[in-house]
C-alpha cells in the first residue's frame, strides 16, 4: 500500500514538473500542461496510471470546492448579492438553451428517448469550473466582462446539479435504486423537513462563519503556530463541504458561501495565502485525472463518431453562449472569449452521466462514447483559448479605451496602498491618510490589536507582512505603494527586499527608527524613508528656542534648515560610512559617528543666514 | 532663442479651471521652464541659490498666478522676499538681473469694465501691480503689460479654450520675438498685442 502510494505520488508529481512549465513558457497555460501530462502517464501512452484516472478525479474535485471557497473570499458579499439577477439571467439562459438544442439533437439525430435526450442533455450542458476559472486567474481575466459572465453561469450550473441528481430518478420512470451521489442522510424525513434543513444549515454557516469561526481563527492565531492556522483552514473547508454532502447539497456551493461570509475579515488575506497550494495541487491532479481517462481506445475505434460528437458539441454550446452573451450586451471580442471559455462539457457531466447509468437511463455504450468527448472537449479548450488569443483576437479592436490623460495632480482615489504594520507609528499614516479618503490595504501582525481596530472601522488584515503570498493576496502585484513601518527594523528591511525582489513597481516608503537604520535603507537604496527620531526633536528644539525668546516664525524656519541640512549630511556620511576603520561595537560606531556629525557641524552652514526682511545689511553698506 | 521661466503659483491649483487650460497651452519646449511654487515649496522654504540660478538661466519671468485681493498669492510675495536679495538683485553689485524682462499672467473674478478708474475697483490691474512694476524697474528689469484672464466665474469652457490658445501663441511669439516688448512695457493688456 505503502509502495504504491508513493510510486503514484512520484508519478503525478514528476509528470506535473516535467510538464506545466513547458507548457507556461509555451504560453499555453498550466491547465493544458497538466492534462497533457496526465495523457502521457495515462493507460494510452506509458500506461504509469491505469484505472484509476477516474478515483482520482473524484479526490481532485475537492480542489474545486477549494476554489471556490477562495472565489468566495475575495467576493465582498454586497458585490455577490448585486450579482444575483445576472446569475440566474445567465445562467437560466445558457443551461436552457444548451439543454434545448442539446436534446433535440439528440433525440432527432442519434434517435435517443425521450428521458435519454434529456438525461444527456443535462448533463452535456455544464461546463468546467475548474478549467475556466483556472485559466480566468491565470491570465488575469476574472474583472473582465466575459470574466464575470463566465463565473455567474458557472455558479448557476454549481447550483442546478442538485435538483438534476434530484430529477434523474424521476425521469428513470421506476424507483430506481437510489445509488449514486446523493446518500444524504435527508431521505427519511418529509419534503418540508428537508427543505427545512437545507436552510438551516445554509444559515449556520452564515452565523457559524461571523459568530464562531472567526473567533476561533483569532485564538488560533494567538498561538503563533503557522501549520495550526493552515490546519484550520482546511477543517474549515472540509468540515463545510461535509455538511453539505450531509444535507445533499453542493459542497463547492456550500463554501463558496462560506468564503463570502469570510471575505470581510481580517483572516482572508491569511486564509487565502494558506489554502492557495492545496488549491492548485489538487486541481493539477484533477486536470491530470482528465487526461488520463481520456478513453483512446473508443476514439481509434470509432474516431468519426466520437470527434464529430466533441465538434458539434463544443459549436452548438458556443453559439448558444453567443446568442446569450449578445442578449446581456457583452463586447464582441468579449463575447467570443466568453462563448469559447465555456464551449466544453464540465466535470460535472462526468458524475451526471455515471448516475444515468446506474439508473439505467443510459447504456454503457454511450455512456463511454459521452465520457470520452467530455474529456476530449476539457482537454481542447485550452488550446481553442491559444488559439483565439493569437488569431481571432486581434482582428477585433474594441479593446478598452485607454484613459483620458489625467491632470498629474488630481488625486486619484485609486492609489493602491499597502501599509504594513499598524502600531503607533504605522496607525498615525493609516488615520491621516483615512482622513484624506485614501483606503490602503493594512497588514499587522498582532491579532488583538487587528481585532481593536477592526472594530474602529479600520480595514486591517492579519498576517506577517514579510511572507510572500500574504502580499500576493494583499493585491501587492498592482499597488504603487508600499509604507513599511514594522516596529521591528529588521522586520521592516526583510519586508523591504522581498518587496524590491517581487514586486518592483512599487515604490517602497519606510520608517527608520535613527540615522542608523537610515544608513542601513540607504544602502538598500530606499529613496524615501522617515526617522522618527529627526523630525520630532527638532520640533521640540523649536519651541526651546521659543521659550528662550525667539520669534516662532524666525525659529521654525532655523528648524526647517536645519532638516534639510541634515538630512544632506546623512546622505553624505552614509557614503564614507563603509570606508571607515571596522567596528566591533555599535555603540562606539554610533560615538564615531554622533562625533563626525558634530564636527561637520561646526563647518557646515547651519543658519537661516538669508538677508530677506534684514535692513541692518543695508544699512552697513 | 529667448528663454522663459514661468513661476506659477496657486495655493489650490486642483479647483482651477483656468490654470489648469492655461498650463496646458504652453508650448513643450526646452526653452521654457515651469516651475509649480506651491509643489515645490509647501513649507514655504524657498531654495534662494537655485531660484536665483534660474533666473540668470532664462530671459524673460512670468508670473502666472490668480489674482488676490488684487495682488499675488503669499508664496508668490515670499519668493520676491527672499530671492530678490540685497547685493544680488539690486543695491551695489546688484546687477545679476540687467535686461530681463518681468510680466504677470493672471486670472481675476472682475470684468475689464470693473477693474476701470470708471468700475466698481476704482483702479486698473496695470495699476493694482504697480509695486511689482516698481520692484522689477529696481532690479533693473524692464515690466511689460500683463496678460489677463477677465471674470473666471462666468466663463464658459470655449472661453477658456479662447483664452488657452492666446496665452499659446503669446509664449510662441515670445520665445521668437515677434512681440515688441518696449510697446508692451507701455501697454495696458498683453492680451490686446497678439491678435
Amino acid at each position: 500500500m505503502e509502495g504504491s502510494f508513493l510510486k503514484t505520488a512520484l508519478v503525478f508529481l514528476a509528470s506535473a514538473v516535467a510538464f506545466v512549465p513547458i507548457a507556461k513558457k509555451l504560453g499555453m497555460g498550466s491547465v493544458l500542461g497538466y492534462i497533457f501530462a496526465g495523457i502521457v502517464i495515462g493507460p494510452f501512452v506509458l500506461g504509469f496510471v491505469g484505472e484509476e484516472g477516474q478515483d482520482i478525479m473524484h479526490v481532485a474535485e475537492f480542489g474545486v470546492v477549494m476554489m471556490l471557497f477562495l472565489i468566495g473570499l475575495e467576493l465582498d458579499p454586497r458585490e455577490f448579492w448585486k450579482m444575483r439577477k445576472t446569475i440566474v439571467g445567465l445562467g437560466l439562459l445558457q443551461m436552457g438553451l444548451s439543454a434545448v438544442f442539446l436534446g433535440a439533437l439528440g433525440y432527432f439525430v442519434l434517435g435517443f428517448s425521450h428521458s435519454v435526450s434529456l438525461a444527456v442533455a443535462l448533463a452535456l450542458a455544464m461546463s468546467s469550473t475548474a478549467i475556466v476559472l483556472q485559466t480566468l486567474k491565470e491570465k488575469g481575466l476574472s474583472k473582465s466582462a466575459s470574466g464575470e459572465a463566465s463565473f455567474a453561469v458557472l455558479l448557476f450550473q454549481d447550483i442546478t446539479v442538485i435538483p438534476i441528481l434530484a430529477i434523474l430518478p424521476l425521469i428513470a420512470g421506476s424507483s430506481a435504486p437510489a445509488a449514486g451521489e446523493s446518500h444524504s442522510i435527508l431521505e427519511s424525513y418529509p419534503g418540508w423537513m428537508q427543505t427545512l434543513l437545507v436552510i438551516g444549515a445554509v444559515a449556520a454557516i452564515v452565523v457559524a462563519g461571523k459568530y464562531v469561526v472567526v473567533p476561533l481563527l483569532r485564538m488560533v492565531s494567538k498561538t503563533r503556530l503557522r501549520e495550526m492556522f493552515t490546519a484550520s483552514a482546511l477543517l474549515l473547508v472540509v468540515g463545510v463541504a461535509y455538511l453539505m454532502q450531509l444535507v445533499g447539497l453542493s459542497p463547492a456551493l456550500g463554501t463558496f458561501l462560506a468564503g463570502v461570509v469570510l471575505a470581510n475579515s481580517e483572516f482572508r488575506h491569511e486564509l487565502e495565502s494558506d489554502l492557495e497550494p492545496f488549491k492548485g495541487l489538487l486541481l493539477g491532479m484533477f486536470f491530470i485525472g482528465v487526461g488520463a481517462s481520456v478513453n483512446f481506445a473508443l476514439v481509434v475505434e470509432k474516431p468519426v463518431l466520437v470527434l464529430s460528437i466533441v465538434l458539434v458539441l463544443m459549436l452548438v454550446k458556443a453559439i448558444v453562449l453567443f446568442i446569450t452573451g449578445r442578449i446581456y450586451k457583452i463586447k464582441t471580442d468579449q463575447n467570443i472569449l466568453f462563448s469559447i471559455l465555456l464551449s466544453q462539457v464540465g466535470e460535472f457531466a462526468f458524475v451526471l452521466l455515471t448516475f444515468s447509468n446506474q439508473l439505467r437511463i443510459l447504456d454503457s455504450y454511450w455512456t463511454e462514447v459521452l465520457m470520452a468527448s467530455t474529456a476530449i472537449s476539457m482537454s481542447v479548450t485550452p488550446l481553442l483559448l491559444v488559439l483565439n488569443e493569437k488569431v481571432i483576437d486581434p482582428f477585433f479592436g474594441t479593446k478598452e479605451v485607454p484613459p483620458d490623460d489625467k491632470e498629474p495632480d488630481e488625486i486619484d482615489e485609486q492609489h493602491p496602498v499597502i501599509l504594513a504594520g499598524f502600531g503607533h507609528f504605522g496607525s498615525t499614516i493609516g488615520r491621516f491618510l483615512r482622513a484624506n479618503g485614501v483606503r490602503a490595504t493594512i497588514l499587522d501582525n498582532d491579532s488583538d490589536r487587528v481585532e481593536l481596530l477592526r472594530k474602529m472601522g479600520f480595514k486591517v488584515y492579519y498576517g506577517d507582512a514579510t511572507r510572500l503570498d500574504l502580499l500576493r493576496a494583499a493585491g501587492a502585484e498592482n499597488a504603487r505603494l508600499l509604507i513599511a513601518a514594522i516596529d521591528s527594523p529588521e522586520t521592516n528591511k526583510e519586508l523591504i527586499q522581498t518587496v524590491r525582489k517581487h514586486f518592483p513597481q512599487m515604490e517602497v516608503m519606510a520608517r527608520a527608527r535613527n540615522r542608523m537604520d537610515a544608513y542601513e535603507l540607504i544602502d538598500l537604496d530606499v529613496k524615501h524613508f522617515y526617522r522618527e527620531t529627526l523630525y520630532t526633536s527638532v520640533h521640540m528644539a523649536i519651541d526651546v528656542l521659543r521659550k528662550l525668546g525667539y520669534r516662532h516664525y524666525t525659529a521654525t524656519r532655523k528648524g526647517m534648515e536645519f532638516i534639510k541640512y541634515d538630512e544632506a549630511a546623512l546622505e553624505k556620511l552614509a557614503k564614507s560610512r563603509h570606508q571607515m576603520k571596522e567596528y566591533i561595537l555599535t555603540i562606539r560606531e554610533q560615538i564615531e559617528m554622533q562625533e563626525r556629525l558634530l564636527s561637520e557641524d561646526l563647518h557646515g552652514i547651519l543658519t537661516a543666514d538669508d538677508h530677506a526682511w534684514d535692513s541692518e545689511v543695508m544699512k552697513k553698506k | 532663442m529667448t528663454k522663459i521661466l514661468i513661476l506659477f503659483a496657486h495655493p489650490l491649483y486642483e479647483k482651477s479651471r483656468i490654470h489648469k487650460a492655461l498650463k496646458k497651452a504652453i508650448p513643450e519646449t526646452s526653452d521654457i521652464t515651469f516651475r509649480d511654487l506651491y509643489e515645490l515649496y509647501p513649507d514655504f522654504n524657498i531654495n534662494i541659490k537655485q531660484e536665483q540660478q534660474l533666473l540668470t538661466d532664462h530671459d524673460i519671468i512670468i508670473w502666472q498666478h490668480p489674482v488676490y485681493w488684487y495682488s499675488v498669492p503669499p508664496l508668490l510675495k515670499q519668493w520676491i522676499d527672499m530671492v530678490l536679495e540685497f547685493g544680488w538683485a539690486y543695491g551695489p553689485g546688484g546687477d545679476k538681473l540687467k535686461g530681463k524682462y518681468v510680466m504677470n499672467v493672471v486670472s481675476a473674478g472682475g470684468q475689464r469694465t470693473v477693474y476701470n478708474p470708471e468700475g466698481r475697483n476704482r483702479f486698473t490691474v496695470r495699476q493694482f501691480f504697480a509695486p511689482l512694476d516698481q520692484t522689477v524697474m529696481l532690479c533693473n528689469m524692464k515690466y511689460l503689460a500683463p496678460f489677463v484672464v477677465h471674470g473666471t466665474h462666468s466663463l464658459t469652457n470655449d472661453e477658456i479654450r479662447d483664452y488657452a490658445s492666446q496665452y499659446k501663441m503669446m509664449l510662441n511669439k515670445l520665445l521668437h520675438g515677434e512681440i515688441d516688448l518696449m510697446q508692451s512695457a507701455n501697454s495696458d493688456y498683453m492680451n490686446d498685442l497678439i491678435q
